[in-house]
């Protein structure tokens, strides 16, 4: 996917890789790099996977692979999880007796 | 000379980049072997209580009502013994600017930040601190770079993590999203350097004594209301800061003689730095992952010595299980018209479990709420820990497994809080401290009875037995 200059898109970077990780790290983390993401306005013209550099909210420029253009948010409500109904209804009952 | 930016390099020229971006000299304070003076701390470089009301009232933070929950109440009376079952009442924190109690914490860092010539904030959260630092900024003119520990190695994220990275996002901050480990700092200072903004941090004094204006607030509200100061304040624990500057507003009030109960969701079992862990759970604050470590060791966190330090102030510290969080978030939006939290109810589900403790006329108050949306809810969370393979069942909380299961209560009833020994938590307090001595001295003997909220007695037999 091609980003155009000025495109909002996000970057990644390794910042540690697992060599270089603090001893103190559990061991399950120690096997996997410290990653980071950063958004920013793609500074010349890129293409997915290729090292670019983005211009930040704040100014920061900084460079990275880019991963995604025009990111955005889908976090949600969630499916449906039938328990919560059951506690409305449940508490209901207790205090007001069923008639509520 | 380039600079070293590996991060042993980084990691050892911390003191430095922390001086530089904090503004204050720490050394000052610092006395002899373990001792170091807390409340020259707190007085030289934080703000006097009115002065704090003052730069709160000037941002929109603060003055957030208190509501008496007189279903909430009904309910747990049905459950407590005659002549048991304290009013609760919830003081409600999701008002503020940017939907939660941190405003109050912003509010100061970032006013701090601008009088001493900053050009923008840096904070290292996950939470909803990076919410408030971003709001403040954005009303107080400042740039404003969040940090957070965001996803797994599989790039998957916590609901509610994301959904604070898009409300700093909203306010115009920067966010950096690490994937999970320690080593988030070192990205923390590298940002400092490279910036030379001010680190925002939860812990300086100017952060905790924004906290005071809660308890002082609170303390005044329900006296008003009910004609005498509360028995009892829950507060959600996790980094400390919310007990610790909520304890010492209640202290300036007067209220002397109300106790301060620690309120955090059991987590054991699970490592807060473990990639395989860390989508296996379903609150990322709030919890004894954080609670824990940071009343046994304050100075673990940001700054050299944190002004955080709960252990001071806690008369009580009790644990309650993420099904009955849940299930208490859910009673208050149906039986109380309020849809809060999760994570910020947690001392609610506490407060329901002590309120049957203490007498009919008693108050018992929960001292802060959260704002809720997509992701923040318990809905998403939920969906998310059962996507993730977590059981979540009715049943009884007490035999919730942290990582394996969420237990909703198949009843109100079983809704228990479990009691930490205080005692033991001291005890690792000192034993932390003695680790970074050679010798013992008397100062560092009264010293270790003020940070443990103990006596020197207590802090010498600890002493021995640890020989």
């Amino acid at each position: 996917m091609l980003a155009r200059k000025g495109d909002w898109v996000k970057i990644y970077n390794i910042v540690l890789t697992s060599e270089e990780r603090a001893p103190q790290v559990p061991e399950d983390t120690s096997k996997v790099p410290l990653e980071m993401w950063v958004k920013g306005f793609i500074t010349e013209d890129g293409k997915v996977g290729e090292r670019v550099e983005v211009e930040t909210v704040t100014g920061r420029r900084v460079a990275g692979e880019l991963v995604e253009v025009e990111p955005c948010y889908d976090h949600s409500f969630g499916k449906n999880i039938p328990e919560i109904l059951e506690i409305g209804k449940q508490l209901r009952g207790i205090l007001f007796g069923g008639d509520c | 000379m380039e600079k070293d930016m590996s991060y042993k390099g980084v990691m050892g020229r911390s003191n430095e980049i922390m001086k530089n971006a904090l503004g204050i000299d720490y050394s000052r304070f610092e006395g002899e072997g373990l001792t170091f003076d807390y409340e020259k701390m707190m007085v030289e470089t934080g703000y006097t209580l009115e002065e704090m009301i003052d730069i709160q009232r000037s941002v929109g933070v603060g003055n957030t009502p208190v509501l008496e929950l007189k279903n909430l109440t009904a309910l747990a009376r049905k459950y407590a013994p005659e002549g048991k079952g304290a009013r609760i009442f919830l003081k409600d924190e999701a008002s503020n600017p940017s939907g939660s109690f941190k405003a109050r914490r912003a509010a100061n860092a970032v006013y701090h930040a601008k009088k001493n010539g900053f050009k923008g904030v840096i904070a290292a959260t996950s939470g909803n601190y990076g919410a408030a630092v971003a709001s403040q900024a954005a009303m107080q003119g400042l740039k404003c770079i969040i940090v957070q520990e965001c996803y797994d190695s599989k790039g998957h994220g916590q609901p509610e993590i994301v959904e604070k990275a898009r409300k700093c996002e909203a306010y115009g901050a920067e966010v950096v999203q690490l994937s999970v480990g320690p080593e988030l700092f070192y990205t923390f200072l590298k940002l400092l350097e490279e910036t030379g903004y001010f680190n925002a941090s939860l812990y300086t004094p100017f952060g905790i004594a924004g906290v005071e204006t809660l308890g002082w607030e609170l303390a005044n509200q329900v006296k008003d209301m009910t004609g005498k100061y509360p028995e009892t304040v829950v507060c959600t624990n996790a980094g400390g800061g919310n007990l610790t500057g909520t304890a010492r507003g209640l202290r300036k009030i007067g209220a002397v003689d109300t106790k301060v109960v620690g309120a955090s969701v059991n987590l054991k079992g699970l490592h807060m730095a473990s990639d395989t862990q860390f989508n296996k759970k379903s609150f990322t604050t709030g919890h004894t992952g954080f609670g824990i470590p940071f009343c046994t060791w304050p100075d673990r966190s940001d700054v050299p010595r944190s002004a955080a330090r709960p252990l001071r102030y806690m008369d009580r510290y009790v644990t309650v299980n993420q099904g009955e969080v849940f299930y208490m978030t859910e009673a208050l939006a149906q039986l109380e018209g309020l849809e809060r939290g999760p994570a910020g109810n947690t001392s609610l589900a506490a407060a329901f479990s002590l309120a049957q403790e203490m007498n009919e006329d008693e108050i018992i108050v929960v001292q802060e709420t959260e704002y809720t949306g997509a992701g923040k809810h318990i809905g998403p969370q939920l969906s998310f820990a059962r996507e993730n393979g977590i059981n979540i069942h009715f049943g009884n909380p007490a035999e919730e497994i942290p990582g394996e299961s969420i237990v909703l209560p198949e009843d109100p009833r079983l809704i228990k809080t479990v009691d930490l020994d205080m005692d033991k938590i001291r005890r690792s307090l000192i034993k932390n401290a003695l680790a970074t001595v050679s010798e013992v001295s008397g100062r560092d003997i009264e010293f270790l009875a003020e940070d443990t909220g103990s006596n020197e007695e207590f802090v010498m037999e600890v002493i021995e037995s640890l020989k």
